[in-house]
């Protein structure tokens, strides 16, 4: 007979391969213990100092956890709109790319290289705010009150934001030689520590603030799974589907405000090229359906990490230009498949009969 | 039933509005002695590159120079494809043709040669038959990198350790400036490779490369960067980890397109290399279409623009202003 | 396996984690019977038609099926099928944007072409001869449920099977639709196809069914001819205690009311009840709406809620004219609406329990007033409780409780947000009978307390045990009042056929 400790642990393991964070972290241990095996070095933190004498931290883990720091920020606007609408926001690059622009062009004026900013950085970030709002209240207006599928309604911004975001700044390429700009998407004087991982912290306390403080949580999710339900409820379907895209704009604005920040310029044409797709990979890594309902915010916070440990990896490994995209799509997949509900079942049950088998044998 | 509609009527409008950039400006009939030509570019928006091209050839396709011109920007072949089409309609002539795609041109092509329409190609080559167009405008990317490889190799340094970052895999700009620099690699065994990856033209992809490396490790000198974004993602990363670079520092900074900015790198000392992808095409068309109004045919189908590198030792203030974009 | 019989189960057993939902349970349908399967929510019907289907994997136990050597092994519901077992389910599962032929035939084509001009033709005659009043073009999601549940019968019955399952199919329909399946079901049996017949309804039960199989908590009661099991012993079988006399459950003078007007409506319309009407309910009274499906007043008591968008009318409540023109504004004036359709409009699937008790209460409480965890927690025991809702913990998701169940999560949702006025849509539709009493007594003692209570049923005496008025409608228009004396089976059939002109 198995004692009853065993019993309960099986049971929390059982239940642990059920809830949806397991992936995500499951998929960091793997990165972790194939980089410990691999290459200890890798976990190194190295205390020195930048070219402007200040003290810096630096390594792999300094790294990820600094560039990842849009895309967490990302998936969190992402997770939202998924679980309130049942679709995704494929804008999300080509908006970061409008809000950057909105930045620079507040700060610069009409002179793309100007001396001095002509504005207050703050200033420069909430105008940018509005106007990322604004684009997402766009799309959130087409797919809350016009039912239009959301990656349709957010092709549009998709298509055009670019040239939008270029025709801001009237095709010119700003340049703001202030270094405090640079602070933002760098180092604060003195703090070794990469800003955007405090911005992507103070975003992900926020969040979990408003998650806690009201009920959207609550709402979207209700929303996601059953409109007509949650109408009936006294919830307004629309309303809340149009909140999770403003909400996405919000995000937007702040990825895009770190963006800019880490060069003090922008490259309309690349600049997040392809972000959404990584933020939709983290929401899907960890574990929410696509399809939209029940979310777990942690899980998606946790997924872009994973996004950019896995991406860190591949460089450190020097692996091939051309052989790169086919590594990280078989990582993806096989992450994916792992997290998709029904093979979490699966394991849980496998995992189960393992464990009763075994219990069984000692028995006899 | 509604929604359908609806969303297709977005869809419309949305794509319409997109069409309307480009096809607002063409259509004018009146030419007056004018020479009507039409000019499909891809989107100034593009890149820095692009917008200093399309600054360019509206300098110089204009009525004051004796033009009637009208302009179709798309990213997209098949648009282009329809623009084109438009235009041989519309019997201009000449055809301005920088094409997003290779594929696809011959019978649009065909259409205007029968309709006596004389293409000009510039910036971008199609797979078509040669027949079909008088003369192509471009860069030669392999002389590009063979310009940077030279350079570099006239720096007579001991040993080459080289950080190189690729930009898109597949465009022509990626496999001119790489074919050089492979080729030096294998056939010096001072010359090695710390890592070739690519960074698709972006910054921040670039600084992460360069991290990696220096995170490792591993000892280099050279950073070999196919565009000037990608130089100073590069530079980003060394000035972290307060590596020095550029005229007597620890690491060779090597750039491309001449940027503005990048070309002030350079006069600054913070950058060595800066190869030139010249988008200042127009003058050149204008002289070939000059001649053909004369009867005269180009010498050569393809011509090739005059592109240089600049060194940081040699740079002026001048050279900025002329060759910046 | 006997000779007569075309289906054997034995010793079936099957568990979900640690729910053991069928122990050891034997099954057997002979040639041309009626067989009814008894027991209250959770005894493992459903759970024992999904093992024969295919959708659930048995644990243990043997199948057999006439024509099969040696016991026979359904792994999926194509299987079953093939086997000549089809099934007509209680929540309708059929594709709501395809058309009614392409419903019938999903699945059964072979090959790559589908010939739709036999397809259609084909169904337009299966519809005739059913008397289905469906067209074999039209989309089937423009139906209403009771003809879709009829297609989904349709569609089971065409595929010439043995054994047809139904599982509990007359719960949306009316009696004259049900009288209709009944002369389908007695039509099939006689060509020696083997019924299996999941219902709630003893009547019915007693009205067409040979033979009776009760379960109860995963085990077999046992299987009985009709002629020797009264209803009364089949109740107290599937209880599993003796139960008193069902009718007598409202005591005299219970749901009257008091004078006080609660809700009055003058002239309401909404988008859906187009036809205006007007309404009155008092403090502590409990009144209904009956009719025949599609008669309109599920579309009222939606009018009532701002459900529907409402079109004109005034509405006073507690003589104060009040503005209702969404469901929050109905809430926030104290009422509560359980709608019909429990699946569709009111369970949030994949929430848990307790987040589906409180959903109500926290919109009432406000954006920015979210309910503590703790508290969310004490509310949901307290109704899983005081209802007796069968669920392993408050955080499961409240799709994998069983219908009943699922009402009763409803049911506290409103409860916990103390509503003056309450208005159940079909609360005891698909639900076991024991737990149909307790909301029927439920809401007795909630008119009891002062509350009032518009109550909708189509199984005519549940009514006539809970209201003290009804409301008869007709053709989308109220056609008639009834209370006192007047509320009499008969009379009430006669309002409704419009017998009193």
């Amino acid at each position: 007979m198995t004692a009853p400790g065993n019993v309960a642990g099986v049971q929390k393991l059982t239940g642990l391969f059920r809830k949806q964070i397991f992936i995500p972290i499951a998929a960091l241990l793997v990165l972790i213990i194939f980089n410990l095996i691999a290459d200890p070095s890798f976990f190194e933190i190295t205390y020195a100092q930048n070219s402007a004498g200040e003290p810096v931290l630096s390594g792999y883990l300094i790294t990820i956890l600094d560039n990842a720091s849009e895309l967490a920020i990302l998936a969190i606007g992402m997770t939202l709109v998924t679980a309130a609408s049942g679709g995704q926001d494929i804008s999300v690059g080509a908006a970061i790319a409008i809000s950057g622009s909105v930045v620079l062009r507040v700060l610069c004026g009409d002179n793309p290289r100007p001396e001095e900013m002509q504005a207050s950085i703050l200033t420069a970030f909430l105008i940018s705010c509005l106007v990322s709002m604004l684009f997402g209240a766009f799309n959130g207006t087409l797919v809350a009150y016009f039912n239009i599928q959301p990656m349709i309604a957010t092709l549009i911004l998709y298509t055009a934001g670019r040239s939008i975001a270029a025709w801001i700044n009237n095709n010119r390429l700003p340049i703001i030689s202030d270094p405090a700009f640079g602070y933002f998407g760098t180092f604060m004087p003195g703090i070794p520590v990469p800003t955007p991982i405090f911005i992507a912290i103070i975003c992900m306390i926020i969040t979990a603030l408003v998650l806690k403080f009201t009920t959207l949580g609550l709402y979207t999710q209700a929303v996601g799974i059953n409109p007509n339900s949650a109408k009936l409820n006294g919830i307004n379907p629309s309303l809340i589907k149009f909140i999770t895209y403003v909400i996405m704009g919000l995000c937007v604005a702040v990825a895009g405000f770190i963006k800019v920040t880490r060069f003090s310029t922008i490259n309309y044409s690349v600049v997040a090229l392809d972000i959404e797709m990584d933020a939709i990979l983290a929401v899907a890594l960890g574990g929410n359906a696509l399809s939209g309902g029940k979310f777990s915010m942690a899980s998606s916070i946790l997924g872009a990490y994973v996004i950019q440990f896995l991406t860190t990896t591949l460089f450190k490994f020097n692996v091939s230009s051309s052989a790169l995209p086919a590594y990280k799509a078989v990582v993806v997949i096989v992450l994916v498949v792992l997290s998709a509900p029904t093979v979490r079942e699966k394991a849980g049950k496998v995992w189960r009969s393992i464990r009763s088998a075994k219990a069984g044998k000692e028995a006899a | 039933m509604k929604k359908v509609l609806f969303s297709l009527l977005v869809l419309i409008l949305s794509v319409t509005a997109v069409f309307a950039s480009g096809a607002a400006e063409a259509g004018a009939e009146d030419d007056g002695g004018l020479i009507r030509v039409g000019i499909i570019n891809n989107d100034p928006n593009e890149s820095g590159y692009r917008t200093a091209n399309d600054a360019d050839l509206k300098r110089v396709f204009n009525e004051e120079n004796g033009y009637d011109a009208s302009f179709f920007y798309s990213l997209r072949n098949d648009e282009q494809i329809a623009a084109a089409q438009t235009f041989v309609q519309d019997e201009v002539d000449y055809l301005l043709l920088s094409a997003a795609g290779t594929a696809g041109w011959d019978s649009v092509l065909q259409d205007a040669q029968n309709a006596g329409i004389y293409v000009i190609l510039f910036d971008r080559t199609v797979d078509a038959d040669p027949s079909l167009y008088v003369a192509e405008v471009v860069s030669d990317t392999n002389l590009q990198g063979q310009t940077a490889v030279d350079w570099l190799a006239s720096q007579n340094l001991d040993e080459y350790n080289i950080i190189h970052i690729q930009g898109v895999m597949g465009s022509s700009a990626q496999i001119g400036r790489t074919g050089a620099l492979n080729e030096m690699v294998a056939n010096n065994d001072n010359w090695n490779l710390v890592t070739q990856q690519t960074a698709e033209w972006n910054a921040e992809t670039a600084q992460q490369i360069v991290q990696s490396v220096i995170d490792a490790g591993t000892p280099f000198n050279v950073i070999y960067a196919e565009n000037d974004d990608m130089a100073r993602g590069a530079v980003a990363a060394l000035d972290r980890a307060n590596i020095s670079h550029g005229v007597d520092g620890d690491v060779i900074i090597m750039g491309f397109d001449c940027n503005k900015w990048a070309l002030e790198e350079l006069l600054a000392g913070r950058w060595n290399y800066d190869g030139q992808a010249n988008p200042f095409q127009a003058d050149t068309i204008d002289g070939i279409i000059r001649n053909l109004e004369n009867g005269i045919e180009p010498e050569s189908k393809t011509i090739y623009l005059v592109e240089q590198g600049f060194d940081a030792a040699t740079i002026t203030q001048e050279d900025v202003d002329k060759y910046g974009i | 396996m006997q000779k007569d019989s075309v289906l054997e189960m034995r010793g079936i057993s099957k568990s979900f984690y640690s729910v053991k939902a069928l122990q050891n349970v034997d099954f057997t349908l002979r040639e041309g019977e009626i067989h009814a399967l008894m027991g209250e929510n959770g005894a493992g019907k459903s759970t024992l038609i999904k093992v024969l289907t295919g959708v659930y994997q048995k644990d243990g136990g043997e199948v057999f099926l006439k024509g099969h050597e040696g016991p026979v092994s359904i792994k999926s519901p194509e299987e079953a099928q093939k086997a000549g077992i089809s099934t007509v389910y209680q929540e309708i599962t059929l594709c709501p944007n395809l058309t009614v032929a392409e419903n019938m035939y999903i699945g059964r084509t072979s090959g790559v072409i589908t010939k739709w001009r036999e397809m259609n033709a084909g169904a337009a005659k299966m519809l005739e001869s059913l008397g289905i009043p469906a067209k074999a073009e039209q989309q089937l999601g423009t139906c209403s449920i009771a003809v879709q549940q009829m297609v989904a019968i349709a569609r089971a019955v065409d595929m010439e099977c043995r054994v047809l399952i139904l599982d509990e199919p007359t719960s949306s329909l009316d009696e004259s639709e049900v009288a209709k399946l009944f002369r389908l079901m007695l039509d099939l049996k006689a060509r020696g196809v083997g019924i299996i017949f999941v219902t709630h309804f003893l009547d019915q039960v007693y009205e067409v069914c040979d033979r009776i199989t009760v379960l109860r908590d995963g085990k077999l009661v046992g299987e009985y001819a009709i002629e020797n099991l009264p209803r009364v012993e089949l109740v107290s079988k599937m209880l599993g205690k003796e139960l008193n006399d069902l009718s007598e459950i409202k005591g005299s003078g219970d749901g009257v009311g008091s004078d006080e007007v609660i809700y009055e409506a003058d002239r309401l319309s909404s988008v859906a009840a187009k036809s205006p009407f007007d309404f009155t309910i008092h403090k502590g009274e409990v009144n209904g709406f009956t009719g025949l499906l599609g008669s309109g007043r599920s579309e009222c008591v939606r009018a009532i809620f701002g459900a529907d968008k409402v079109t004109g009318g005034k509405v006073m409540m507690d003589g104060k004219p009040v503005h209702i023109s969404h469901p929050r504004d109905a809430m926030k004036h104290g009422i509560g609406y359980l709608p019909e359709d429990r699946k569709r409009d009111g369970i949030i699937g994949d929430l848990s329990v307790r987040e589906n008790i409180i959903l109500a209460l926290q919109v009432l409480e406000g954006f920015f007033g979210p309910i503590s965890r703790a508290k969310a927690e004490k509310f949901a025991d307290e109704y899983i409780k005081l209802l007796e809702i069968k669920t392993a913990s408050t955080e499961t998701p409240v799709k994998s409780l069983s219908g009943g169940n699922q009402q009763k999560v409803i049911l506290a949702r409103w409860l916990l947000t103390n509503p003056q006025y309450l208005i159940l849509d079909e609360p005891t539709r698909g639900i076991d009978i024991g737990t149909k009493i307790e909301i029927q007594k439920l809401v007795l003692k909630l008119a009891g307390e002062g509350k009032s209570v518009t109550f909708i049923s189509s199984e005519i005496d549940e009514m006539l045990r809970t209201c003290s008025r009804l409301v008869v409608m007709r053709d989308g228009k109220a056609v008639g009042e009834l209370k006192g004396d007047e509320l009499t089976q008969n009379k009430i059939m006669s309002t409704i056929a419009g017998g009193e002109k």
